[in-house]
């Protein structure tokens, strides 16, 4: 039993190594970047419709998405890493999403808010983008006609979550085009 | 169709009935809403005369209607209406013209009214009514890609049309 303990951790510390434990910790590169990048994302907000109104008040203070490091709310691609879909995408704006979406560095993150922006929603008609899919690939979608503002907090902490667990190479890569 | 009510014309639109005798069809006030529908063949010296005698300097709007399987059946399938206003009398008057199903088709106003002019896009782009006369009678809100007329009724209504240039060349 003394054995098998002394395998992993020592029994004495140096004084040397007592210092150290007292002022540092370890950790993986990978999960240190994660955590770093989950907690400050800047936001783009793409609103077209309701679903935007929503997002006003949950970046504002009642809400206050900036307990979850993301409310410095950025409306150039260039300043932004995850750009929130809020409303209707008709078929003639998908191409300005997409552009959106390609002007955006790297790393980069989607969410559809509300129905519309996951599926068409009821707008199952001749001119609404039948979920904005086709057009970018989303991380996250939020359902509700519009959302409630917990439920878009919800969505940020699902793609908080979601950016944890992945890893910080394969993250970039995900969005390369792969040509299958 | 009914008789014309000149009673109510001249009352609402005075000197109106006697200038345009040969165009009025028929005039309908729907709780204070004058509407006349009119030949479709001079309708431009029918806005040009709305617009320079009787002052109505504003087409307010300009669509289309499609009525098909209407009840009653109407005279055309397809209808234009013109909305005026009168910014000096405080007066709106309706026009109507019904245009047949083979070949919709009328004298653009974009000369007359500069409104008519993205008016008439949408009721080309929505309705395939063809302005002659316009421009630029091209798609104003459907994309470039859209092959049909989408307000229509006989236009399948879950009939969604993909742009073709949207989809990234290498998927997603």
């Amino acid at each position: 039993m003394t054995q098998e303990k002394s395998l992993t951790k020592p029994a004495v510390l140096t004084p040397e190594e007592a210092e150290v434990r007292n002022v540092a910790f370890t950790t993986r590169l990978e999960d240190f970047i994660n955590w770093s990048r989950k907690n400050s994302l800047w936001p783009l907000p793409f609103g077209t419709a309701c679903c935007a109104i929503e997002y006003m008040s949950v970046v504002s203070s009642h809400y206050d998405i900036s307990r979850f490091g993301a409310e410095v709310v950025r409306f150039s691609p260039r300043q932004s890493d995850c750009i929130l879909v809020l409303g209707t995408v008709v078929e003639k704006m998908g191409p300005i999403l997409r552009q959106i979406y390609d002007q955006m560095l790297e790393p980069k993150w989607v969410i559809a808010v509300g129905v519309c922006a996951s599926s068409g929603g009821f707008y199952r008609a001749y001119h609404v983008l039948q979920g904005i899919d086709q057009i970018v690939p989303v991380d996250v979608y939020v359902p509700g006609c519009p959302p409630t503002p917990e439920g878009i907090i919800y969505g940020m902490m699902k793609l908080q979550e979601k950016i944890s667990k992945g890893g910080i190479v394969r993250e970039r890569d995900r969005h390369k085009l792969t040509g299958k | 169709m009914s008789e014309i009510d000149t009673n109510l014309l001249e009352n609402k639109l005075p000197g109106f009935a006697e200038e345009f005798a040969k165009e009025i069809l028929q005039v309908e006030d729907y709780r204070g809403d004058l509407s006349i529908v009119v030949r479709p063949d001079c309708i431009r010296k029918l806005v040009m005369g709305l617009k320079q005698k009787f002052g109505f300097e504003v087409l307010m709007d300009l669509f289309a209607m499609d009525y098909l399987k209407w009840d009653p059946p109407t005279p055309e399938r397809f209808a234009v209406i013109y909305n005026f206003y009168s910014l000096s009398k405080k007066r709106r008057v309706r026009l109507k013209v019904f245009l047949n199903e083979e070949k919709p088709e009328i004298d653009s106003a974009h000369d007359l009214y500069a409104s008519a002019n993205w008016f008439e896009r949408e009721a080309w782009d929505l309705f395939g009514i063809n302005f002659k006369g316009h421009p630029h009678l091209k798609r104003i809100l459907c994309h470039d890609d859209f092959e049909g007329h989408p307000l229509r009724k006989d236009y399948p209504s879950d009939g969604y049309q993909r742009l073709k240039s949207a989809i990234p060349a290498a998927g997603i």
